[in-house]
């Protein structure tokens, strides 16, 4: 393969390009997939001077590493935080960097989440189908590669541009219960149920995948049994099978399902639960229509004034040793986490 | 002048999406409600609706919340779904070969013997349905058909197969479905057709709508073979008889 790559000398499983997803064809059961988080897809890609739902690779909870081949290629990084670092130097996360001809980024597992996003500068070379690049494995439809990630897979890329390295100031991720509204089949369950759901500590089961989170908690009863007529579902649907055992669907989510839906997750919150690791203990938290919505307005506000909070890297080792004596004169300063460096000079913005 | 429809159920579907429902039960009434609001949707858009799922019962509406409520865009639809159901709908039929029994259809035996006849029976009573696509799901293409005689409605498998092969014809409870892609089924498998209602890098990418109208025809293994790779080759092998 000729031309400017980045190779993936090892990747653990559940990555796999995502994008904004394939929208539009839900009504002859094609599943949409895409990014499980799109803020941090958006971050990542705004880093890289993409377009916001542009392809990235979404990696899953395990390590991964990078290598340029044929040209430099930078590349960005958001998401579920984790160790970087190329050649033993240490990458601060929420950043782009250069990868020169023939150099490693090698990224540690996640830490506090489960999705990374590492997005390329000219984004991935591909073929779209129905309009998108997401892998949806279970179809075998995604580019350029219609499956999962594997080590040994090559992206064909774009060199990188002249220009400096840039980091993106995310607000801090929220913290407190994942909210959702009742329904579409809160009927479907007792008041205690919906107590007991509302009010119990759940977790996110290691069987969970892209299509769905199993939840581990207490047995939410039905009030007449688990079958409904099949209809359609929307991404963070909270399922709750014969078992009494709910299921969030996710983004390869199958487009109608027959069990009854307690709730859904707010769109706003969507990204963060998926992000939950398996077996950390979360609660819900229901809300009302009207708050969900002014939440999903004021997400949508934050994606689209992302680039107002695009900084530059001048010199991207100048900083570190900035941020080391930050470090030593006392300031909390983390050579590690973006998210806490001074603000520098913004770019203008896009 | 007919009395008005009663109003369909707005039920939410978190903060982007309401399910407007028409009746909890497979209803073929309440289908065409459901297709005919599709179609009003289709021809008189509404700002911020960015896409329609119908299902048997209901029609799943996704929207954008920055461009309009749950309030107004309920009202709107509750407004519509009142309509008069327009009682001469202009539908597409479709003519779909089927190879069935043997390696094709490996439960028509046993479902001649559930149902207490020959499988050449079971076929003719499967061949004389007048079926409409009633929804698609599951995997793409995925066509669940209403229309079934009731004389082949029959209970699912006590256990589903969890790999059952591309193009499967099937009935399962009061429903007939053509499958496009392998997987799993709790269905009776009847045939098989080598029309792929789905096909990447082929026009049309999903050959069959909601409430299309389907009729099947029986081929024999050396049609099925012919068919299955003209099909390969992007061939719609289904006929249109009427539009």
């Amino acid at each position: 393969m000729g031309g400017t790559r980045l190779v993936i000398p090892s990747i653990g499983p559940a990555s796999s390009v995502q994008d904004g997803g394939r929208f539009g064809a839900q009504r002859y059961g094609l599943t949409p997939s895409g990014a499980m988080d799109r803020l941090s897809l958006a971050a990542a890609n705004c880093l890289a001077g993409n377009t916001q739902m542009a392809p990235a690779v979404e990696i899953g909870p395990y390590g991964a590493s990078f290598t340029a081949r044929g040209g430099a290629v930078r590349v960005a990084l958001s998401g579920a935080l984790r160790s970087a670092e190329i050649s033993s130097r240490s990458v601060p996360w929420d950043t782009s960097v250069t990868l020169a001809d023939g150099e490693t980024l090698i990224l540690g597992m996640a830490r506090g989440g489960s999705f990374s996003y590492l997005a390329i500068e000219g984004t991935i070379q591909g073929e779209p189908t129905f309009g998108s690049f997401a892998v949806n494995a279970r179809v075998g439809l995604g580019s350029p590669y219609p499956r999962p990630l594997q080590a040994g897979d090559e992206l064909s890329v774009s060199a990188a541009s002249a220009g400096t390295e840039r980091r993106i100031e995310l607000p801090a991720a929220g913290a407190g219960p994942i909210r959702a509204t009742l329904g579409p089949q809160n009927d479907e369950f007792s008041e205690e149920a919906i107590k007991l759901f509302l009010e119990s500590e759940w977790k996110i089961s290691a069987t969970s995948d892209r299509m769905g989170y199993r939840l581990e908690g207490p047995v939410i009863k039905h009030l007449h049994g688990h079958n409904i007529v099949s209809d359609g579902t929307v991404n963070g649907s909270i399922q709750v099978p014969g078992n009494g055992q709910p299921i969030v669907l996710m983004s390869d989510r199958g487009t109608s399902g027959g069990y009854p839906k307690i709730a859904t997750v707010i769109t706003a919150d969507f990204g963060r639960f998926a992000q939950i690791p398996a077996g950390t203990a979360f609660r819900f938290k229901s809300v009302s229509m009207e708050a969900a919505q002014s939440e999903a307005c004021k997400f949508a506000e934050l994606l689209r004034a992302l680039p107002d909070r695009l900084g530059s890297i001048a010199s991207f080792d100048l900083n570190v040793e900035a941020l080391q004596d930050a470090n030593v004169a006392g300031a909390a300063v983390s050579a590690i986490d973006a998210r806490t460096w001074q603000a520098a000079d913004a770019l203008p913005q896009e | 002048m007919a009395p008005p429809l009663t109003a369909p159920r707005l039920l939410p579907s978190g903060d982007s999406a309401i399910t407007v429902e028409f009746s909890r039960k497979i209803d073929d009434g309440a289908n065409r409600r459901v297709l005919a609001l599709d179609r009003t949707l289709a021809q008189e858009p509404i700002a911020g609706v960015t896409e329609t799922v119908p299902t048997y019962r209901s029609l799943l509406v996704h929207y954008d919340p920055t461009q309009v409520d749950f309030p107004t865009l309920g009202q709107k639809l509750t407004e519509l779904a009142q309509r008069p159901v327009p009682s001469s709908e202009k539908t597409r039929l479709w003519r779909i070969p089927v190879a069935y029994g043997g390696e094709y259809g490996i439960d028509l035996e046993d479902v001649a013997k559930t149902l207490g006849t020959t499988p050449d029976d079971v076929v003719a009573r499967h061949i004389a349905g007048d079926y409409r696509v009633a929804m698609l799901g599951f995997t793409p293409g995925w066509s669940y058909l209403s229309g079934l005689q009731e004389s082949l409605h029959m209970s699912r498998r006590q256990n589903p197969r969890l790999l059952t092969p591309a193009g499967t014809i099937s009935v399962g409870g009061v429903q007939a479905g053509i499958q496009c892609l392998a997987g799993p089924s709790g269905w009776h498998l009847l045939g098989c057709t080598p029309v792929r209602t789905y096909q990447l890098h082929r026009e049309p990418m999903f050959l069959l709508e909601p409430g299309d109208r389907v009729k099947f025809y029986q081929v024999d293994a050396k049609t099925y073979v012919e068919q299955e790779r003209a099909a390969e080759h992007g061939e719609l092998i289904a006929e249109l008889v009427a539009a």
